[in-house]
C-alpha cells in the first residue's frame, strides 16, 4: 500500500505542476490585443497590484456581487488556504516556527471550510439560477473538498491516525527514500481524494486560480491614450498595406 | 410594433424567477448576401460552418487571451447571474450572463478540453449542433456588450468579449446579424452609418447654421473638410439630423465658436460609432478606426475631438491608438503611429472627449453660462454603457463620471443621482447597445430599458426629475422610442450638450 501511494502522489505531483505550468504557458503566450480592464481601472501598474490584492485575498468583485456567495467564498478559500499552510507541518522538519502557530487555529480551520462547501452547495441546490447554471462536475467539485475536509477532520478528532509515520512517509517521498504509510482507511481515503483533486486541477475549473491573475479585465493597465499597445499579429496587418 | 408592452415594475426589484425559453425565437434578422460579400464573409450559411465554426474558434482561442482565460475559469458561481437587464427584463435564464457564455464554453469544452472530449455530459460539454448555432445565433444578439456582469466577477470574466468572439464566429460561417452587417456596410461605402453621402451632409450643417443664426443671432459655424483646422470632430452620424441628438451638435459648435476653436468635420470619415466592435472583427474595426486616421492627416489637424456616443468612446479612448495611432507613447521606430504621433498636439490627451474639451474650458472660464435657461429641467445623468466600464476622461480613474455631472451642474441648477446601484460603473445598459437598435428587436429593447426605467421612475416621482441627460448617441435613440413605452414623454431624454447649448452665452467673453 505504501508502494501504491507513493506512485500515485509522485504521478498526481507530476500531473499538477506539469499541467498548471502548461496551461499557464499557455496563457503568457496568447496576446491580449486590446485594451480592455473594467474601468474603473488604476492607471499604473502598482494599482494594477492593489486590484488585484484585493481581488485575491478579498474578493472585491464578489462583495460587490452577492454577500452570501461573498461570506461562505470567503470562508472557504480562506480556510481551505489555513488548513493547507497547517499541513506544511507534514512536509518539513524541524516544523517552521510559523506553521507550528497556526497549527491549532488550521485544525478548526478545517471545520470552517467544511461550513463553507456546505453552504456553497446549498445554494447551488436551492437558488435556482445557480441550480439552472450548475452542471454535475460542478456538485462533485464541491462533494469533493466535502469528502476531504471529513476525511481529515474524521483523523483530527475521532479516528486518529499515526502522524508522525505520515510525516516520515511525506518527508521519505520527498527525499525518495520510502518510508510506511500508517494503514488506516480514513487517511487512505484522504490521500487519495487529494490526489485526485490535485491531478484534475490543470483540467477543470481549478484553474480559476491561476486564470484571475491572467484576466485582461482585471490586470491591464488603464493607459491606452498614453502608450501604443498592439499585439504582434495585429501589428503584421501595418506592413501589410 | 403596436403589440410591444412594457413589462411591469418590480415593486421591490427582485431578483425575477426563471422562465425558460421565454426568449427562444427572439433573435434578430441574418443578414443578406451582398452585405456580407461586400465584408468578405461568406454570403450564405457556408456547407462545412461545422470546421469553419471550431476552426475559426480555435484560430480566436490562439489571438485573445481574454477568450481562452474566460473560457477556463468560470466557476458557475453565480455572481453574474441577476445583473444583466436583458435577464431582469426577459426572465429568460439563457439571458444570464453565465448562461450566455455556456452557450460558447459548452462546446470550448467539447472539442478543445479532455474532459469534455472525454466525458462530456459530467462538464456540461456540447457539440456543435444547427441547434446550437441557432441559439448562439439568437442569444449573442441579446447581449449588448455592456459589460455590467465582468464589473461583478470574481475573475472578471467580461460577457461582451464571448459575444464577440460568438458573433465573429457567427460571421465568418455567414451567418451574421442583417442590422451590424449592412452598418458597417455604409460606413465602408459612403463613411457614416446612416449612409448620408458628402454633399447632403453639407447642406445639413449650412442650415444648421441658419438655425443658429435666427435663435441666437450669432454666425455659429459648422465647418467641413477644413484642412489645417485645429480640431477634427468626430462624432455619430446621428448627430447630423435626429433628434434629439442635433441638439448635442449644436452644442458642440457654440463651444467651440465661444472658445475660439477652429474645428472641422470630414465628410469623407463622418461617423465616430464603429460597429466592428460589436461583430468583434478586428479587421473591421480597424478598417473602420483607420478612415478617421487617413481623414485627420488629410486635414492635417492638431487634435481629435470624440463627441456624444458611448461605444464610440470606448472605441476611441481605448482601442484607437492601438489600432490607428491616435494618442500617444508608440516607439520610436514605429512609423505607423508615429507618423501620425508627431502631427498630434500632445500638450491635450489625444483623442479627447467633448465632455473633456468643454469641461476644461468651463475650468479656464473660457465660457459664460447661463444656469437659469436650465432651470425648466430637473436634470438625472444616466451613465452610458462603453463609457462607464470601457473608457476614462480626465486621465484619472472615475473621470468618466465626474466630468459630465461636473458640466450639467455647471450649467444647470437642478440635478439629482438615480439609485447609485444603478448608476456609475454598475449602471444598466439602455437595451439597445451593442449593436441591437434595430426594430426586429424591438421587444428585447422594450424589455431590456426595465430596471433604468425602474429608477427612472423613483427620481421622476419624488424629485419631479423631467429630463435623463446621456452621452451616447444610442442610448438618446433607443430612449427615445421606448420611453414613451413606459409612460414617458420621449422629449425627456437628450444630451449634456444640449444642456450646454442652452446655457451658454455666445459674444460675452
Amino acid at each position: 500500500m505504501s508502494t501504491l501511494f507513493a506512485i500515485l502522489f509522485y504521478f498526481a505531483t507530476l500531473v499538477f505542476v506539469v499541467g498548471t505550468f502548461y496551461r499557464i504557458g499557455i496563457y503568457t503566450r496568447t496576446p491580449a490585443p486590446l485594451k480592455i480592464p473594467t474601468t474603473p481601472a488604476p492607471m499604473n501598474t502598482g494599482g494594477v497590484v492593489l486590484r488585484m490584492m484585493r481581488e485575491v485575498f478579498l474578493f472585491e468583485s464578489l462583495f460587490k456581487a452577492n454577500l452570501w456567495t461573498w461570506g461562505l467564498g470567503w470562508l472557504f478559500h480562506a480556510s481551505l488556504a489555513l488548513v493547507l499552510l497547517r499541513h506544511l507541518r507534514y512536509f518539513t522538519d524541524p516544523v517552521w516556527s510559523w506553521v507550528a502557530f497556526i497549527q491549532p487555529f488550521g485544525t478548526y480551520a478545517g471545520i470552517t471550510m467544511l461550513a463553507g462547501v456546505a453552504g456553497l452547495w446549498a445554494r447551488r441546490i436551492f437558488v435556482e439560477r445557480i441550480r439552472y447554471i450548475s452542471t454535475p462536475s460542478d456538485h462533485l467539485m464541491l462533494a469533493l473538498f466535502m469528502a476531504i475536509a471529513i476525511s481529515g477532520l474524521t483523523m483530527s478528532f475521532f479516528v486518529h491516525t499515526d502522524v508522525i509515520a505520515v510525516k516520515g512517509f511525506m518527508l521519505g517521498l520527498m527525499h525518495f527514500d520510502l518510508q510506511a504509510l500508517p494503514s488506516s482507511i480514513g487517511l487512505y481515503v484522504h490521500l487519495s481524494l487529494v490526489a485526485l483533486l490535485m491531478m484534475i486541477f490543470p483540467i477543470s475549473k481549478l484553474l480559476h486560480a491561476p486564470g484571475l491573475f491572467f484576466s485582461p479585465g482585471r490586470n491591464q493597465v488603464d493607459n491606452p491614450r498614453e502608450k501604443r499597445h498592439i499585439a504582434a499579429w495585429a501589428k503584421r496587418m501595418e506592413s501589410e498595406n | 410594433m403596436a403589440e410591444i408592452t412594457a413589462p411591469a415594475y418590480r415593486v421591490i426589484p427582485i431578483i425575477p424567477a426563471l422562465k425558460p425559453g421565454a426568449m427562444e425565437g427572439s433573435g434578430p434578422y441574418v443578414s443578406g448576401e451582398k452585405m456580407n460579400e461586400a465584408l468578405g464573409f461568406p454570403g450564405k450559411l457556408v456547407d462545412d460552418w461545422h470546421d469553419k465554426a471550431i476552426a475559426k474558434m480555435g484560430d480566436l482561442l490562439g489571438k485573445y487571451r481574454s477568450l481562452k482565460v474566460y473560457m477556463d475559469s468560470c466557476v458557475h458561481c453565480g455572481a453574474c447571474s441577476d445583473k444583466c437587464h436583458y435577464f431582469i427584463g426577459t426572465q429568460d435564464p439563457k439571458n444570464m450572463p453565465v448562461a450566455r457564455q455556456d452557450l460558447m464554453r459548452s462546446v470550448y469544452r467539447r472539442y478543445f478540453t479532455l474532459p469534455g472530449k472525454l466525458f462530456p455530459k459530467l462538464v456540461g460539454a456540447r457539440d456543435l449542433t444547427r441547434e446550437v448555432l441557432d441559439e448562439w445565433h439568437n442569444y449573442y444578439h441579446q447581449c449588448s456588450e455592456c459589460r455590467r456582469c465582468s464589473v461583478f466577477c470574481p475573475y472578471g470574466i467580461d460577457t461582451a468579449e464571448v459575444t464577440m468572439a460568438a458573433r465573429d464566429i457567427l460571421d465568418s460561417v455567414g451567418y451574421g446579424q442583417k442590422y451590424d452587417i449592412e452598418i458597417i456596410g455604409k460606413v465602408h461605402k459612403i463613411g457614416n452609418n446612416l449612409g448620408l453621402p458628402g454633399p447632403a451632409l453639407i447642406d445639413t450643417m449650412e442650415g444648421l447654421e441658419e438655425d443658429v443664426k435666427e435663435a441666437t443671432g450669432v454666425d455659429v459655424r459648422f465647418p467641413i473638410d477644413v484642412k489645417g483646422a485645429e480640431v477634427l470632430l468626430i462624432t455619430p452620424s446621428a448627430d447630423f439630423f435626429a433628434e434629439p441628438h442635433i441638439d448635442s451638435l449644436i452644442g458642440y459648435a457654440k463651444v467651440f465658436h465661444a472658445t475660439g476653436t477652429s474645428w472641422t468635420l470630414s465628410s469623407m470619415s463622418s461617423e465616430a460609432a464603429n460597429f466592428g466592435m460589436f461583430i468583434g472583427n478586428y479587421e473591421q474595426l480597424r478598417k473602420v478606426a483607420l478612415r478617421i486616421r487617413q481623414a485627420a492627416l488629410e486635414l492635417g489637424v492638431k487634435r481629435i475631438v470624440v463627441g456624444e456616443c458611448g461605444h464610440a468612446w470606448r472605441v476611441a479612448y481605448s482601442f484607437w491608438n492601438t489600432l490607428s495611432g491616435v494618442g500617444e507613447g508608440a516607439d520610436p521606430d514605429d512609423k505607423f503611429a508615429q507618423m501620425l504621433q508627431k502631427q498630434l498636439d500632445h500638450r491635450y490627451r489625444q483623442p479627447t472627449h467633448i465632455c473633456e474639451f468643454t469641461w476644461d474650458m468651463i475650468e479656464r472660464g473660457a465660457l459664460s453660462l447661463d444656469k437659469e435657461a436650465n432651470d425648466k429641467h430637473i436634470i438625472t445623468f444616466h451613465d452610458s454603457c462603453n463609457v462607464a466600464r470601457g473608457s476614462s476622461m480626465g486621465g484619472y480613474p472615475g473621470g468618466q463620471f465626474d466630468i459630465p455631472r461636473n458640466i450639467i451642474k455647471a450649467v444647470a441648477n437642478h440635478f439629482h443621482e438615480m439609485d447609485p446601484s444603478t448608476t456609475h460603473e454598475k449602471t444598466f445598459c439602455c437595451g439597445g447597445g451593442g449593436g441591437l437598435l434595430t426594430d426586429d428587436l424591438m421587444d428585447l429593447r422594450v424589455k431590456g430599458a426595465l430596471p433604468r426605467m425602474e429608477v427612472l421612475k423613483q427620481v421622476s416621482d419624488e424629485h419631479g426629475v423631467n429630463f435623463m441627460a446621456v452621452i451616447c448617441a444610442i442610448c438618446k435613440t433607443q430612449f427615445s422610442k421606448v420611453m414613451p413605452i413606459y409612460g414617458f414623454d420621449r422629449r425627456m431624454v437628450g444630451g449634456v450638450h444640449q444642456l450646454v447649448s442652452n446655457a451658454i452665452r455666445l459674444g460675452e467673453k
